[in-house]
């Protein structure tokens, strides 16, 4: 039935209350005395974080819910008011909007002012200006951890001593100052060992799509499943227990032949595998899921669930080099590859999970993401010979979703790889 | 006029109709010229903002400035690789690069500015196989035992690559040289700033920019000789003083504006005293030392001397004093804010400037163009409006 809420899996439950629980803790903070760390997705230090008693929040986390709760147009308007360019990143405008607003979280309780900025500069120079910005509301430190580009598709060992030694001489020292507590390298290898199970099990689950059916939906889907990686439970048991539970679910549906769940619960039938590059938008999210699923295309792989790490390309958390390997991750997430690597990466994924074809979802936020993509979509089409689609939206300025263009364009993509199917039966 | 006023005059048309060729020869015929004139003679191009020319110098090579088309080139095929929300520059650069006028290019050098030009230099590695490309990580750390460490291995890495394509290797001889060099040229250019900082009606907006953008397609040596020859001869010729106001511009750092953009300020009447076009070419404006170990100097240079702009990390948090005391020393009536569309570098940071401005009591406006913007109406009737409110009442 069309807009029922699908049943919730165990292990969305679980995420759930992972999430509320974190956002408690932040409410607390005046009560605990715990330490806020404002800092990014892409190239986070999350065990770093959680290793010295420190809560993250995450600025494009904010925006995001932001925009899935209905809130980004007005916080964007705030922010446009205040002098900031409609040219500009959204996620920005959104933060800057919510915070000139009162800064209330998800749970309708204001977050907590940060105790340190973690300008974790990875793959987008946006970030770097956000922070700069931030600066300007908040008393307190700000470490900037410049994490070098994969410029020639390669991580140097220049570049990695480069980024271990900020973490080991600029972060960590910052850390210990600002919470109290030392740094303990064994117990920073237990949480390590924590991240690699989780990793493992992350990894799993996103390269169960090349099953037909695929059981997930690795974009619409895929979102939710990178959630607790991506965000503030890396290198936890809460996220160890997570992972194990989504990858039992998964296991279920894969045995069971079942497709993904999605916004009107249980897909019918996968007529389309697709490999999506760029973010979703997140103003319009299920109705946007939905023109995907009512016509049965499930994404099979997606570049976006990359962005906080490449895990499925073999990349894990090293327990006996922890500070290496906190260097190592923050240079492979996906922004910071370069465009032949991006390509190459997609491409892979389209004949490794033997999509029908591939689309590129371009948010004007996004420059890191955008700058060039139609260039890709040549590129791919070239190597695969698989249709590709391109589409435009925002990550969470509304005025940019247009639903009746969008779902037009969606719908000549599917027709053009039905003529392509035709074409190669005939 | 005098004599000596006219022949001064007449000179200086000379030296800038030399300079507007150049900046019109989008098929860079200067440095084809200038590789036939020697064996094995290379060019590196380079984008905005700022990369170690000294180094390409040093290594044999030509730096060659790749700053767009401007208003100057249909785009035909640049369109068509980016959407509508990314600024133009990159469009009118691979325009250039895919009709071949960038040919006389040996290599490429994409330094970190911003997200756009970052992915560009992905892009020339696809587009251009077989082109030396890289993408010079530039340090958002300045410490000199990490950012300072780093960026030298960068430096060594442009220079031995550089190196292998003119045969010619780095030593800190030769580059102690190209500094020397490089720095006759920023004593040259720190004259030329500060005579318009000190007298604007003798160097029209025009010709100091045109004067800036040969830099970026002569050997240093030759544009040395240029902008002193200029400077001397412009306090002779005798230009008149115009009621105008002194403004500052900031935002122009990449894509560039076009002239028509510059000469609709100066007719709306605001003498451009302090800028940011073209800003690589003055990025370090003192000196960098040419006695000790050279790579260290060029690194202090950049880490530690070079000015602030929107794409360098404000690691002290001084920006906004910084900029206010620059806005007081260059004697600014006010500040223009001219960003190109879609810069995210030049508009996040301008909310910041502009509180410091608000906070200082000093005026400012803004507005945006791109590089092939031709319709200046508006801006004129903007930029007149602010010059006239300034002159009536001391504010905007």
């Amino acid at each position: 039935m069309k807009g029922a809420t699908a049943e919730k899996d165990a292990s969305m439950q679980k995420q759930k209350e992972m999430i509320a629980s974190h956002f408690t803790e932040l409410a607390r903070v005046k009560d605990t005395g715990k330490k806020v760390v404002y800092t990014f997705v892409p190239g986070n230090l999350t065990e770093l974080i959680n290793h010295f008693g420190m809560l993250p929040v995450l600025p494009e986390i904010n925006a995001l819910q932001s925009g899935m709760r209905g809130k980004s147009a007005e916080y964007i308007s705030i922010a446009e008011k205040a002098g900031h360019s409609e040219d500009v990143c959204t996620y920005v405008k959104t933060d800057i909007g919510m915070l000139k607003a009162g800064n209330i979280g998800p749970t309708g309780e204001p977050l907590p002012k940060p105790d340190l900025l973690l300008l974790s500069y990875t793959g987008c120079f946006t970030f770097l200006k956000w922070f700069e910005l931030l600066r300007e509301e908040y008393d307190c430190p700000v470490i900037m951890l410049h994490v070098p580009y994969q410029g020639e598709g390669e991580i140097t060992p220049e570049m990695r001593s480069y980024v271990a030694d900020q973490i080991r001489e600029v972060v960590i020292p910052q850390f210990e100052k600002v919470s109290g507590v030392k740094y303990n390298e064994e117990r920073m290898r237990e949480q390590m060992r924590l991240s690699v199970r989780a990793e493992d099990d992350l990894v799993w689950v996103l390269n169960s799509a090349r099953a037909k059916p695929s059981p997930i939906d690795s974009w619409f889907g895929g979102v939710y499943y990178i959630g607790p990686m991506f965000t503030s439970f890396r290198g936890t048991q809460d996220a160890v227990d997570y992972y194990t539970m989504l990858r039992e679910e998964v296991q279920e549906r894969m045995d069971a032949k079942l497709g993904p769940v999605t916004p009107d619960g249980q897909a019918k039938e996968e007529k389309y595998r697709l490999v999506v590059e760029g973010p979703p938008n997140w103003t319009s999210f299920r109705e946007f899921w939905r023109m995907f699923a009512d016509e049965g295309a499930v994404i099979v792989a997606s570049s976006y669930t990359k962005v906080g790490g490449l895990y499925d390309r073999g990349f894990r958390h090293n327990p006996d080099d922890p500070i290496g390997s906190m260097a190592d991750y923050c240079m492979g997430c996906y922004t910071n590859l370069n465009f032949p690597q991006r390509t190459e990466m997609l491409e892979r994924y389209i004949n490794e999970f033997q999509a029908d074809g591939f689309l590129i979802n371009s948010v004007k936020s996004c420059n890191s993401f955008s700058a060039g993509q139609l260039l890709i979509l040549r590129e791919l089409e070239k190597r695969t010979g698989r249709p590709g689609g391109f589409i435009e939206s925002d990550l969470v300025d509304p005025r940019y979703f247009s639903a009746a263009n969008i779902k037009n364009r969606l719908e000549s993509y599917f027709q053009m790889i039905e003529a392509k199917r035709k074409g190669a039966k005939s | 006029m005098s004599t000596l006023a006219t022949d001064a005059s007449e000179r200086l048309r000379q030296i800038i109709a030399r300079a507007e060729a150049l900046y019109d020869d989008l098929d860079f015929k200067v440095v084809k010229e200038w590789k036939e004139q020697g064996k094995n003679r290379k060019a590196i191009g380079f984008l905005p903002i700022y990369v170690p020319r000294e180094v390409i110098h040093a290594a044999g090579a030509l730096p060659v400035g790749i700053m767009g088309g401007a208003d100057r080139i249909e785009i035909v095929r640049g369109d068509s690789y980016f959407q509508s929300y990314i600024c133009h520059f990159p469009r009118s650069v691979i325009e250039l690069a895919v009709s071949g006028r960038l040919d006389a290019c040996d290599g490429f050098l994409f330094p970190s500015i911003c997200d756009v030009v970052r992915n560009l230099s992905g892009m020339f590695k696809m587009l251009f196989e077989g082109k030396w490309t890289h993408y010079l990580d530039l340090p958002q750390n300045f410490d000199n035992r990490l950012g300072g460490r780093f960026y030298k291995n960068e430096m060594r890495t442009i220079a031995r690559e550089v190196g292998k394509l003119t045969g010619v290797e780095v030593t800190d001889k030769r580059l102690r040289d190209s500094i020397t060099v490089f720095n006759e040229n920023r004593t040259a250019l720190r004259r030329l700033v500060h005579a318009r900082r000190d007298r604007p009606w003798e160097i029209p907006t025009i010709d100091y920019y045109l004067l800036l953008r040969a830099a970026y397609l002569l050997p240093v040596e030759e544009h040395t000789a240029m902008v002193n020859e200029y400077v001397e001869l412009s306090a002779q010729a005798g230009r008149p003083r115009m009621d105008n106001i002194r403004v500052a511009v900031r935002g122009a750092f990449c894509e560039q504006p076009p002239l028509g953009l510059l000469r609709t300020l100066e007719r709306a009447g605001c003498y451009v005293v302090d800028d940011d076009f073209v800003l690589g070419s003055r990025f370090i404006e003192q000196d960098v030392d040419h006695h000790g170990d050279p790579w260290d100097a060029l690194a202090d240079g950049f880490m530690n001397r070079s000015l602030p702009t929107a794409s360098k990390y404000d690691q002290r948090g001084t920006k906004h004093a910084d900029f206010v005391q620059r806005v007081r020393d260059f004697k600014a009536d006010g500040v223009i804010f001219m960003a190109p569309s879609f810069c995210d570098p030049a508009l996040l940071d301008q909310p910041m400037l502009v509180k410091a401005l608000e906070n200082a009591g000093i005026p400012n406006t803004s507005f945006k163009y791109s590089e092939d913007t031709g319709q200046f109406q508006v801006i004129r009737e903007q930029a007149g409006t602010f010059a006239d409110a300034l002159k009536l009442w001391g504010k905007a």
